[in-house]
């Protein structure tokens, strides 16, 4: 594969529908291995050595990590040609990928250019659907920012199991929810690139020190005797009957081929997943942002007056809306007198929602439902949305999220206008080898 | 509780983000449908239940208390704008 032609390519792709924020064009692969020649994108938010990296914020701008974050240094000690920076929601903080910086462009869905790419690994989705080579991107999810993308855009997404990839070198959007992930058109790349990013990091102290399965050798098993949960609200009240047809076919033709069908009810993932994801993931990232405050990194101003005006001063002018938005609502979640009724609250109601996980996993090897309940929206129905009804798109992507739980979204076929549907498929901790089994078989469908 | 301008600049003092008069004036009616679709929680039976911070248990993660390899002061100071014999400018205390 000839590099210029490559890096071409990308350029061009990247003129019309704007999925990076930074494309490298001096990239070069650095040794050979198990990537060599494969072009790989990183989401802005995990850290490239020496390449501007700033999680869709202005308030990163100019920052250029001294450091790969682990997943980079892996994947570029396989051989890896690094192309670049892909767009996100400002810090990971939207389901569309239109709460970008100010500054940020807004990047296009590759099916239909007056839609969203789903967020918030948007331009990481996006451009493993229109890259015309092998490509696997480096993405994140906190919410369900892979399995969103990857639905709307019609790709392959995974989020693994909390703690299976190191977060080194990840900037937080929550740390107890954030997960480095991977995007590509055929479960091979999925399978390859998750097996050399995944494993302990003594940089992470999270991490999970656990046997890494050879995922490729997984993919060929049959799934005869897999007990499919069926979670039954995914397929109910409130979502696109398209939607709905294609993943019941699937769920069929899976059934076809051998697997048990158990429904599955997830009562408080139903009613409070929501509401607790939103709290946590607010409370944590107004801490895990604390840090950007105009100096060290960054956007950096004159300094004027004390530390609390120059840094009020520079983070008022540098987060966009939606930063200061969860900021707000986060930092009030820990505030004296409401952080019981807030903060602590949602973080009991989390150790029940993996319980009923867990339970669930006594029935089914693995969980399905729609990754999304409708296609990538048009930006003119975005813009109609208050934030909490942008908030509720996230409905059945923040369950397995909260839980940690690994998951992927597979395309299963297109509605009638022709923008790309994603079932979901859920597996209990550290079981992304059935959840790659599963869709595997799904893909070759 | 009453979701006003006035909680909004108290919360954004402990955050130290400086926000305008429109801000919180579009972030009020926002704050009061956000924190209302929160207060759902309240009817789950929570008596009995540890807080969850981490989804899955933690496998220690403290490593002995030795120094290891970190940045040089040279990277450290490679980003920012404003330093001084090897040290980082910052605004003064009060």
């Amino acid at each position: 594969m000839e590099l210029q032609r490559v890096l071409k390519e990308a350029v061009g792709i990247n003129d019309e529908f704007h999925f990076f924020n930074l494309i490298d064009t001096r990239a070069k692969a650095q040794g050979k291995g198990r990537l060599s020649e494969v072009v790989i994108s990183v989401k802005d938010c995990i850290c490239v050595k020496g390449l501007e990296s700033t999680a869709g914020s202005a308030i990163l701008k100019g920052y250029k990590p001294v450091f790969d974050a682990t997943a980079v240094g892996k994947v570029r000690s396989e051989g890896a040609l690094i192309i670049g920076k892909t767009s996100q929601d400002e810090f990971g903080f939207g389901s569309f990928n239109v709460n970008v910086g100010i500054g940020f462009q807004v990047p296009l869905n590759p099916y239909d250019r007056e839609r969203a790419c789903g967020g918030s690994s948007g331009g990481a989705a996006g451009f493993t659907a229109k890259a015309p080579f092998r490509h696997i991107a480096l993405a994140e999810s906190t919410g369900g920012s892979i399995v969103c993308p990857a639905s709307f855009c019609g790709v392959i997404g995974l989020c693994p199991t909390y703690g299976r990839v190191s977060r080194y070198g990840l900037m937080d959007y929550a740390n107890s929810l954030d997960k480095i992930g991977v995007m590509a058109k055929t479960m091979e790349d999925i399978a390859l690139a998750m097996k050399i990013i995944s494993g302990c990091d003594p940089k992470d102290p999270t991490s999970l020190d656990a046997p890494v399965p050879d995922y490729a050798a997984l993919l060929k098993k049959p799934i005869t005797g897999m007990k499919l949960g069926i979670i039954s609200y995914g397929l109910g009240k409130g979502v696109d009957p398209e939607v709905s047809t294609a993943v019941k076919n699937t769920i069929k033709r899976l059934e076809d081929s051998g697997c048990t069908l158990v429904e599955i009810e997830l009562p408080l993932v139903e009613k409070y997943a929501l509401p607790c994801y939103y709290i946590l993931a607010m409370a944590e990232a107004s801490t895990n942002l604390a840090k950007y405050c105009g100096m060290r990194y960054g956007a950096q101003e004159n300094i004027e007056g004390n530390f609390n005006e120059y840094f009020s001063k520079v983070r008022g002018n540098y987060l966009g809306e939606e930063a200061k938005r969860r900021i707000m609502l986060g930092t009030f979640a820990r505030m004296a007198g409401f952080r019981d009724a807030y903060y602590l609250k949602a973080a009991k109601v989390r150790a029940k929602i993996i319980e009923e996980y867990k339970k669930a996993f006594e029935k089914a090897d693995v969980l399905v439902s729609p990754a999304m309940p409708f296609v990538a929206p048009k930006f003119s129905e975005i813009k109609r949305l208050t934030p909490m009804q942008n908030y509720l798109a996230d409905i059945l992507t923040v369950g397995p999220n909260l839980a940690g739980l690994p998951h992927i979204s597979v395309p299963v076929g297109k509605n009638k206008g022709g923008m790309p549907i994603g079932m979901m498929v859920i597996g209990n901790h550290l079981e992304e080898g059935n959840v790659m089994q599963l869709a595997s078989c799904v893909v070759e469908k | 509780m009453k979701v006003d301008e006035a909680l909004l600049g108290q919360v954004a003092r402990v955050a130290r983000l400086a926000l305008a008069k429109e801000e919180k004036e579009r972030f009020v009616p926002q704050f009061k449908e956000i924190l209302g679709s929160f207060q759902k929680l309240s009817a789950v039976d929570t008596s009995r239940v540890e807080p969850c911070f981490h989804p899955v248990a933690l496998q220690g993660g403290l490593r002995e208390d030795k120094p290891g390899i970190c940045l040089s002061q040279e990277e450290a100071l490679s980003n920012v704008r404003d330093s001084k014999d090897g040290f980082i400018k910052g605004p003064r205390a009060v």
